[in-house]
């Protein structure tokens, strides 16, 4: 009984149960991708933790603060997980490495360590290696059975660590533009969605094997939403108005502009949905804002996604609505009991 | 069936309440002696109507109220009063307090009672009655209950359309209301078929936990017997469903007004325990010197005991026979309850539970770690408010901005720091918010005070002066009126325009404070009801040392 005042109990939840929850959901996703993609991932995985945590105990030493409480709440690993998950799985080590530890150091712990941070480090390290490293970020694996030439596990470590290929292999053997990124390029060429569709690489959804790994992360966004670890206004809220854009724009020129499945299964949507954008700290506590702060994500999604330069548009919609956090929680707060309008900006002056 | 509304959030923890309900409420023995505080209640404490030495009889005037809002205090037994002195007492604040000590003759003589029948009587007769039985709100807050039963003083004839009895007993643990329900369901039902008619309400709707169901199908059985129309509702089981202002939500859908009482929406509410001692009291002269009380957590004998207030607690922790790993004492529940300095401090009307604390039951908290505004606290909060940002605000001390965001909306219940992944004492930093913001508004007030003396004197010496000059002016005058033709000194009445101007100076500088100190003052600090009063009174008490413990432990993660 060591409490001195009230409440003397509390539920046994705890931030590293959180977010080794939020983990776990991530593996449907993730056993997927090494179904159709090989084990590339896991490596991308692996360095991506044994830098996060690095970083995060380096960060903590210099910054003075107890090393162990933290390095225990997992909070780095999930950042280095989903940044894992964003980007490429065959890329030399380095680009994982640089991005992870750009998140942990610059995005987290610059701004104050955990909870303080207004941006989504994950998505930051994103960013920077999308601005600065555009060429490695492109080059995604073909998923199994596609591809003229398939490499074997230790092929693939070999390119991660050494950066050489088997011989005869090249780099574009192996690798292949997203889907997404197809589209674009194609529809730029003037072919119409049915034509491009025909390709191999698109499946019943979106592309092969993408497909599924969008699949795996929606179960598991839906484990976290059963086991009450997010609330769902972010994953609803971002999917519906993804869906209804692309719906509109679709209905308006089918032949260029793809059905909104096509959008919810491709590239990071599903991530993004349930993993990205419902991260605590860079999004709104209030539930009428987290509605506003993911469709506006949704939205942002599409256009750059459509119109955009960039070939997925999660990170920037994700940054650009973190901007915005703070306003929307104060145009959003809730009724108070007993009181006729909400707190703070509104309702504090009565 | 009756449709039961909801309010946002509340919380679950484990009940443990089969327990201390396996047997039926014991009457604890007489101990060898009764240290009797004479403020037990919200309010003024009662002023002592006995001396040294005196022999008192059972039931005998000890305290009588000092104050419209006080309360008596009696003799639970005979025997004879050796002392009157501070003595440390159970109150949260840890501060002494002013006691009667008694040591029972072991005769247990009442003084005359005298049965009233309470349709003969008067309200205002009866109220009187409640008021010097010494009858308070057993429920935690210890209010005097016939202030609460007095006719509105805004509007007299506005009714009290419903009355509500709270026998949710929504804190883990307890289960004094649970038993009193179970055993006594016939003179709940009585007394609250006396309080209607006081009120005059037309409704009388009995709350009880939906976790109780001994408890509800007895009040059903006394209700059914009474032939009265009252409606005992099982409600909810859920953290905070007990607090008055969320019970009268679920039974009633009406929401109290920030800063008002029930009965500005025409609603009264009445803990089952109060009602119980308000019947003894009138139906069998009994004046409140007894309550249940449960003992229960680690000891091995968890039960209920009817108590004799001012018993020392250890007499009644040693009927629970405490286990050897215990390692402290909660008063209360463990969502609100205090702990215990010392178990050495007598029975007060408010003590309603004592569980004595172990490391396997109650646990330390891990170390906090920084918030990660994931929600779970305002997804629990009863009142809707968003504890993550007043959590901030308070650790920035950024008071102004925590009541902007209702922080006096916070009803202290604990269920945001029950939930919080990051464990940080949430409740403890918004209790040291609003203290603080308290007591700097004494501070205010204390410096307006001081500075509206200073303006004062100010201007009693410009007066003075210019009283001096005047009488000299009016000399002059007198010898110029003597004079033939000369210009006059003041054109215009010569008294009264030069202290206007100069009264009308200060009376702007005093207006100017007074407004300053309006605007700075706390929204919730003003306008309140003697009943709010008294309830800040007594919070302020028990803040002052959890000010004192807290000041370590409360200090801010440093980030
Ligand atoms: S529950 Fe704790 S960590 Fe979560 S938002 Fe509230 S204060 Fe922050
Ligand atoms: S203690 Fe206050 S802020 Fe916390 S849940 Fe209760 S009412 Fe809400």
């Amino acid at each position: 009984m060591a409490a001195f005042f009230s409440p003397f109990i509390s539920k046994p939840d705890t931030v590293a149960q959180i977010m080794l929850r939020v983990m776990l959901a991530l593996l449907p996703g993730i056993a997927m991708y090494v179904w159709y993609f090989g084990p590339a991932i896991l490596v991308s995985i692996a360095l991506a933790s044994v830098t996060a945590l690095a970083t995060e105990a380096a960060m903590l030493k210099l910054r003075n603060r107890p090393v162990a409480p933290f390095l225990q709440d997992n909070s780095a690993l999930l950042t280095g997980w989903l940044l894992a998950l964003s980007i490429p799985p065959l890329a030399p080590w380095w680009l994982i490495v640089v991005g992870t530890a750009f998140a942990i150091s610059i995005s987290k712990h610059l701004y104050g360590g955990l909870g303080n941070n207004p941006f989504n480090p994950a998505m930051i390290g994103f960013a920077v290696l999308i601005v600065s490293f555009p060429a490695q970020m492109t080059h995604w694996l073909t998923p199994h059975g596609l591809g003229q030439v398939e490499l074997g596990f230790l092929d693939q470590l070999r390119y991660t660590f050494l950066g050489s290929l088997p011989p005869g292999v090249t780099l574009d053997a192996i690798t292949m533009a997203t889907p997404l990124d197809t589209l674009k390029t194609r529809l730029h060429l003037d072919e119409s969605v049915k034509q491009i569709f025909d390709m191999p690489i698109y499946g019943r959804l979106a592309g092969q094997g993408s497909e599924m790994v969008s699949l795996g992360f929606l179960a598991g966004g839906l484990y976290l939403i059963a086991a009450r670890i997010i609330t769902w206004h972010v994953p609803v809220a971002y999917l519906g108005a993804l869906f209804a854009t692309a719906g509109i724009f679709h209905l308006t020129d089918p032949a260029h502009y793809v059905t909104p499945l096509f959008h919810w299964f491709s590239g990071a949507a599903m991530l993004g949905a349930f993993f990205i954008l419902t991260d605590p700290v860079t999004s709104p506590t209030t539930n009428k804002g987290k509605l506003i702060f993911a469709a506006g994500a949704g939205l942002l999604t599409y256009l750059i996604r459509a119109f955009g330069g960039f070939p997925d548009g999660i990170a920037f919609a994700t940054l650009l609505m973190n901007i915005c956090v703070p306003l929307i929680v104060l145009y959003t707060q809730p009724k108070v009991f007993g009181k006729k309008h909400p707190s703070g900006k509104n309702g504090g002056a009565q | 069936m009756r449709t039961l509304f909801k309010f946002h959030g509340g919380v679950h923890p484990p009940g443990n309440k089969a327990q201390s309900t396996q047997q039926p409420t014991a009457v604890a023995p007489i101990p060898a002696k009764l240290v009797i505080p004479f403020r037990q209640h919200a309010g003024e404490a009662a002023k002592p109507v006995v001396q040294v030495g005196d022999h008192v009889l059972k039931g005998q005037l000890i305290g009588e109220p000092a104050g419209f809002i006080s309360s008596a205090i009696h003799a639970p037994t005979s025997g004879t009063i050796t002392a009157i002195d501070i003595q440390p007492v159970a109150h949260p604040s840890g501060l002494p307090d002013l006691c009667a000590t008694l040591i029972p003759d072991g005769r247990d003589e009442w003084v005359e009672r005298k049965p009233t029948d309470y349709r003969t009587l008067p309200a205002d007769e009866l109220r009187h009655l409640l008021r010097m039985s010494g009858i308070v709100g057993l429920g935690g807050a210890v209010f005097p209950s016939d202030v609460k039963l007095r006719p509105l003083r805004d509007h007299p004839n506005k009714d009290i359309g419903t009355l509500i009895l709270n026998g949710a007993e929504c804190e883990p643990w307890i289960t004094c209301d649970d038993m009193l329900m179970r055993e006594r369901a016939a003179e709940i039902v009585q007394g609250a078929e006396m309080l209607r008619s006081m009120l005059g309400s037309r409704e009388v709707l009995i709350g009880i936990e939906d976790n109780k169901p001994e408890a509800i199908a007895a009040m059903r059985l006394a209700v059914a017997d009474s032939g009265l129309p009252f409606e005992v509702v099982a409600v909810p089981t859920i953290y905070p469903g007990g607090s008055a202002k969320q019970l009268i939500r679920v039974l009633t859908g009406l929401e109290v007004p920030s800063g008002k009482l029930p009965t500005d929406i025409g609603v009264q509410c009445f803990n089952v325990a109060t009602v119980y001692s308000a019947w003894r009291a009138v139906a069998h002269g009994e004046p409140l010197i007894s309550r249940v009380v449960t003992v229960t957590g680690n000891v091995a004998r968890p039960r209920n005991y009817e108590a004799l207030i001012g018993t020392p607690l250890t007499d009644l922790i040693a009927l629970g026979e405490p286990l050897p790993d215990t390692d402290g004492y909660i008063m209360g529940g463990p969502m609100m309850g205090t702990p215990l300095p010392s178990t050495s401090v007598p029975l007060v009307k408010a003590g309603n539970c004592i569980i004595a604390g172990s490391k396997k039951l109650f646990p330390p908290p891990p170390p906090a770690l920084p918030c990660i505004r994931c929600t779970r606290c305002a997804q629990a909060c009863p009142a809707d408010l968003q504890p993550m940002d007043l959590y901030w605000f308070s650790q920035s001390k950024n008071f102004g901005q925590a009541q902007a965001f209702s922080l006096f909306d916070c009803i202290e219940c604990g269920a945001c720091s029950y939930v919080c992944p990051s464990h940080i004492p949430l409740v403890q930093y918004f209790r040291f918010s609003k203290s603080e913001i308290r007591m700097r508004e004494q501070e205010k007030q204390a410096a307006d005070r001081a500075r509206e003396r200073h303006e004062y004197r100010e201007f009693r010496i410009e007066r003075e002066k210019q009283e001096k000059a005047e009488r000299l002016a009016a000399k002059e005058k007198a010898a110029a009126a003597a004079k033939p033709v000369e210009p006059p000194v003041v054109a215009t009445n010569p008294d009264a325009a030069p202290e206007n101007t100069a009264q009308m100076k200060i009376q702007a500088a005093i207006e100017h404070a007074k407004e300053q100190a309006a605007a700075i003052k706390p929204k919730n600090t003003e306008n309140l009801s003697a009943e709010q009063l008294a309830e800040i009174a007594e919070i302020e008490a028990r803040r002052a040392r959890i000010r004192e413990t807290a000041k370590s432990d409360v200090e801010p993660p440093k980030e």
